[in-house]
């Protein structure tokens, strides 16, 4: 992967709006967002109903993914572009979802519906008309996904890269502050954790920063990126993000987002945590 | 765990209020903590622990800023202007 085949921006978009291989997808954590105005054509997941399994805490599993994408009438050839609010938190967690069961062609909207909204493209609330599709997902990659054992054993080994705010990763909060303050039972760290939040691997506007200034970022903060890393953050999307910088746009190799992260972590029982006095 | 507060308040262009925008709530350091989108009546609310704050407001084609200090117990009203 590399940024030009993750990436696109707003004028690509505009461009493939009536292109039938192309979908837009749009994914909030407020999905209300997109009742109120949506890019012509988009069709909405909602990353908790639609992507969660909903009794246990994992993800919908393949048979769930291909009758959800068949339902929104996603084809298997279709290149998929997501783009949403949050800078993109959920959209970066849709695409790794899309990848982590095999979609050949998707694409994150650079500055997601922030930017679009900014630059004061038009939105529309008239809903695409998408027939069903018989989408057929692959059994879902492992390559990009860290379980919580591999986590532990990642401690002191692998790089472990916790994208939380200062605030969360310190133990002084246990969510980011404009967020109900879901708890796991214990606040702080996992050992040997960088701290670099994900915000600063964006640009004011929502739009990725250069690869040479996200070299940078992560060099600055003491992570050898010649090594294989483990993101995380409380439930896996702004960790998506992160983890979308690093494997996507810098085409590092070896780097998994761990999903089950701090509401995890910060729940088990024995495992060492760190955090600040 | 530490106790928040809660800073609020509206972003105005030309005195008033806008319709749609971003507020992003900065640490001291300028450092990014926290974003909402607005309200249509251009109003923002953030829950922060008691300190000194920069709230910044991106609207199409205009941006503006201001610091405020929230203490605990006493939610901050701000008003921010934004200018192109």
């Amino acid at each position: 992967m590399s940024r030009a085949n993750a990436l696109v921006d707003a004028a690509w978009v505009e461009a493939h709006l009536n292109d039938p291989k192309v979908v837009l997808v749009e994914v909030d954590e407020d999905v209300s967002a997109y009742d109120k105005g949506h890019i012509r054509g988009a069709v909405r997941l909602d990353w908790k109903s639609e992507l969660q399994d909903p009794v246990i805490r994992d993800f919908v599993n393949k048979e769930q993914f291909e009758k959800l994408l068949s339902g929104k009438g996603i084809s298997n050839d279709e290149t998929v572009v997501l783009y949403g609010g949050n800078n993109n938190w959920f959209a970066a967690y849709a695409y790794w979802y899309f990848k982590l069961y095999g979609h050949a062609e998707v694409r994150l909207l650079d500055g997601g519906r922030k930017k679009w909204e900014l630059d004061s493209r038009e939105l529309t609330e008239e809903l695409p008309n998408r027939p069903a599709t018989q989408y057929v997902a692959k059994d879902a990659r492992t390559d990009i996904r860290a379980f919580r054992d591999e986590v532990v054993s990642a401690i002191g080994s692998r790089n472990l890269v916790d994208v939380r705010s200062p605030d969360e990763f310190a133990g002084r909060l246990l969510a980011p502050a404009h967020l109900p303050q879901e708890q796991s039972q214990r606040a702080g760290h996992i050992p040997t954790a960088k701290n670099i939040p994900w915000a600063k691997a964006a640009n004011e506007d929502g739009t990725f920063k250069s690869n040479e200034e996200l070299t940078a970022l992560y060099a600055e903060a003491g992570v050898d990126l010649s090594q294989d890393t483990i993101a995380y953050c409380r439930i896996g999307e702004r960790s998506a993000h992160t983890w979308f910088a690093l494997h996507e746009l810098l085409d590092l190799p070896n780097v998994k987002n761990y999903d089950g992260s701090w509401t995890e972590y910060g729940s088990l029982v024995g495992v060492p945590i760190e955090k600040d006095a | 765990m530490a106790k928040e507060t809660v800073i609020q308040g509206v972003v105005l262009k030309d005195g008033s209020p806008v319709a749609s925008g971003y507020a992003r709530l900065l640490d001291e350091g300028g450092d990014f903590t926290a974003e909402v989108p607005l309200s249509a009546t251009g109003q923002f609310r953030f829950f922060a622990r008691p300190g000194s704050w920069t709230v910044r407001a991106l609207v199409p084609g205009a941006s503006g800023e201001r610091k405020v200090v929230a203490r605990q117990g006493e939610p901050v009203d701000a008003e921010i202007e934004v200018a192109a």
